[in-house]
């Protein structure tokens, strides 16, 4: 059924990504696939995987395929005051997700317990619709297996009793050697994922298209060190200025050895 | 976005098809000429295969054809599960109406009935096709007021052509208010897309790489440093189709003068005494002008349609 769950619970699982921590390492985006290639999704396939001569013309459009994790790369401002932004982007498992309300057959849902939204790659038909209807380009094609394919919040680990408590989150959440990522029931006001959202002034992203996106992304902080106009720190302005002094020190030993040397 | 063929020839085809099928019932309803049921018959049933190739056509783009038949179940909450749902029923009325010009029937308020269904749902069918497109939030050039009142129009204008056209070949005649009517169609389909294209270019999307990535304000700017992959997504082969500026000016005026304009002239020739040429022969260049105008016009629809996924992949705005 593609209409929104009427009586969805207070439970809202999602992620909550620092763009203030991320390294853009891709590596939530290589252990995403890793896990699902064998996960739900099963296959995640690619084309044209060595990158020989895929297009008529000779042209190599080199290799690419399913993805449910990406991580771009922003600049944010201009010249000195520019900071470079790595910015890992996947399903938010909307409120309001369009993309399941467009689905012609039911193979897109909103799961009423948790509010992940998956796909059903029975009975989806492959029209592609939902990839349009979602303004995050969260959705991938699956060229071979004729059906979408999206992020499933790792729902076959998340829940996975056959590992250990602290091994059930999501792959890229896992993996994240910075910590940028966090998982957890956004619906609980009083989870650890929502206080943090609280703390660091955590977003929406396009919030004026009134998707209302789950997961939630914490804004890089503000350079905590002041600098000249040439780019030095103040800090290292004073310890430069501090070496140049040529007043002997307080400390008792190093006036005694200052007096030996200076004899 | 993409333009994939077979979804233009799915909509101008199953647009002209429903709209030729609407008018005829209209006629038949207000009896504004009288039909030879012959004529009645052969453009009713070529107007349904026309939907039909259209219809298959659609089913081509998908990943699982043979499981379109799941696409009729989501009526609830998808503009394209009801768009199936309305072509699968207006067969029902609209083969009863081909089928009744063969049958002579006593039971005109029947026929009345048959007539008015065939109207309803073959608008419909349209108007949902329409609102697949107009119903996107992602798409500014598509979530317009005026996509819906488009499609009717020129699936109306094509359909009211064809059904012209078929007037000449088989009956050998003409009915001048059709042609009036086709006019008046193919000019206010001509200002509708002028309008259209004058009210996307002034204009803007209210999201920005700003508000895609939250990361602007007022006096910081937000751009594409470095892209995910170092080859096309599936996002970036589906949505990042762009036109350039001065193709789709050129386009544009293709599109007014095959869509509007030469099959406007056509069709008020047909109606003066001096034609040299037969009106049959006239009607068919009319035809293959408007045909053409609308593939360019489907075209068009697609390519400057800009998606705001794009944002997250260099677009600096949509």
């Amino acid at each position: 059924m593609t209409s929104l769950p009427t009586n969805q619970t207070n439970t809202k699982l999602g992620l909550v990504i620092d763009l203030d921590i991320c390294v853009g390492c891709h590596a939530c985006a290589v252990n995403c696939k890793e896990w699902n290639a064998g996960g739900h999704s099963a296959p995640m396939t690619d084309w044209n995987t060595y990158s020989g001569t895929e297009t008529k013309n000779g042209e190599d459009s080199g290799a690419w395929g399913v993805w449910f994790n990406r991580v771009h790369t922003f600049e944010v401002g201009k010249g000195q005051e520019s900071k470079t932004v790595y910015f890992p982007r996947s399903c938010l498992h909307c409120d309001e997700p369009a993309c399941v309300t467009v689905c012609p057959t039911g193979a897109s849902y909103k799961r009423e317990e948790d509010g992940i939204v998956l796909v059903n790659p029975d009975t989806c038909i492959g029209c592609k619709l939902c990839s349009w209807a979602c303004p995050y380009g969260a959705r991938e094609y699956d060229e071979t297996d004729g059906v979408m394919k999206k992020c499933t919040l790792c729902i076959d680990k998340i829940y996975n009793e056959n590992l250990d408590e602290i091994d059930r989150v999501p792959a890229c959440v896992a993996t994240c050697p910075a910590g940028a990522r966090s998982f957890g029931n956004l619906g609980d006001p009083n989870s650890d994922v929502s206080r943090l959202v609280e703390d660091r002034g955590g977003y929406d992203l396009m919030p004026e298209l009134d998707y209302r996106p789950v997961n939630k992304y914490l804004p890089p902080r503000e350079p905590q060190i002041n600098v000249l106009d040439d780019g030095q720190p103040f800090s290292l302005v004073s310890m430069a200025d501090n070496a140049n002094q040529t007043e002997p020190s307080n400390n008792s030993i190093l006036k005694w050895v200052d007096t030996i040397l200076s004899r | 976005m993409h333009p994939a063929f077979s979804v233009i020839i799915f909509t101008s085809l199953s647009g002209a098809g429903y709209g030729s099928l609407a008018i005829l019932a209209a006629v038949k309803y207000f009896d504004f000429f009288a039909l030879n049921p012959l004529y009645g018959f052969f453009s009713s049933a070529i107007s349904l295969l026309i939907v039909t190739v259209g219809l298959i056509s659609s089913t081509t783009h998908l990943g699982h054809p043979r499981r379109a038949w799941r696409a009729l179940s989501q009526w609830r909450s998808s503009w394209l599960s009801r768009e199936g749902v309305f072509a699968v029923l207006s067969y029902l009325p609209a083969g009863v109406f081909c089928v009744s010009f063969l049958i002579p029937t006593p039971f005109n308020s029947i026929i009345d009935i048959i007539c008015l269904l065939t109207i309803a749902f073959s608008l419909t069918t349209v108007f949902c096709t329409a609102k697949i497109y107009a119903s996107l939030k992602t798409i500014r050039q598509w979530n317009h007021l005026l996509v819906v009142p488009v499609y009717l129009i020129i699936g109306l204008f094509d359909g009211a052509i064809f059904l012209m056209v078929l007037l000449t070949i088989i009956d050998g005649l003409q009915f001048f208010q059709l042609n009036y009517f086709i006019i008046f169609l193919g000019a206010v389909a001509g200002l509708a897309k002028i309008l259209y294209w004058w009210s996307i270019d002034s204009t803007q999307s209210q999201s920005s790489t700003s508000t895609a990535t939250g990361l602007g304000s007022s006096n910081k700017s937000v751009s594409m440093l470095d892209a995910p992959t170092t080859s096309e997504t599936f996002i970036m082969r589906e949505m990042g189709f762009a036109i350039a500026r001065k193709h789709s000016r050129r386009l544009r005026l293709i599109t007014i003068l095959t869509l509007s304009i030469i099959p406007i002239i056509i069709i008020f020739l047909m109606t003066q005494p001096i034609a040299l040429v037969s009106p049959m022969v006239l009607g068919i260049i009319a035809i293959l002008f408007s045909y053409f105008g609308t593939i360019i016009e489907r075209w068009l629809f697609f390519a400057e349609a800009k998606h705001v996924a794009m944002l997250y992949y260099g677009a600096s705005k949509v």
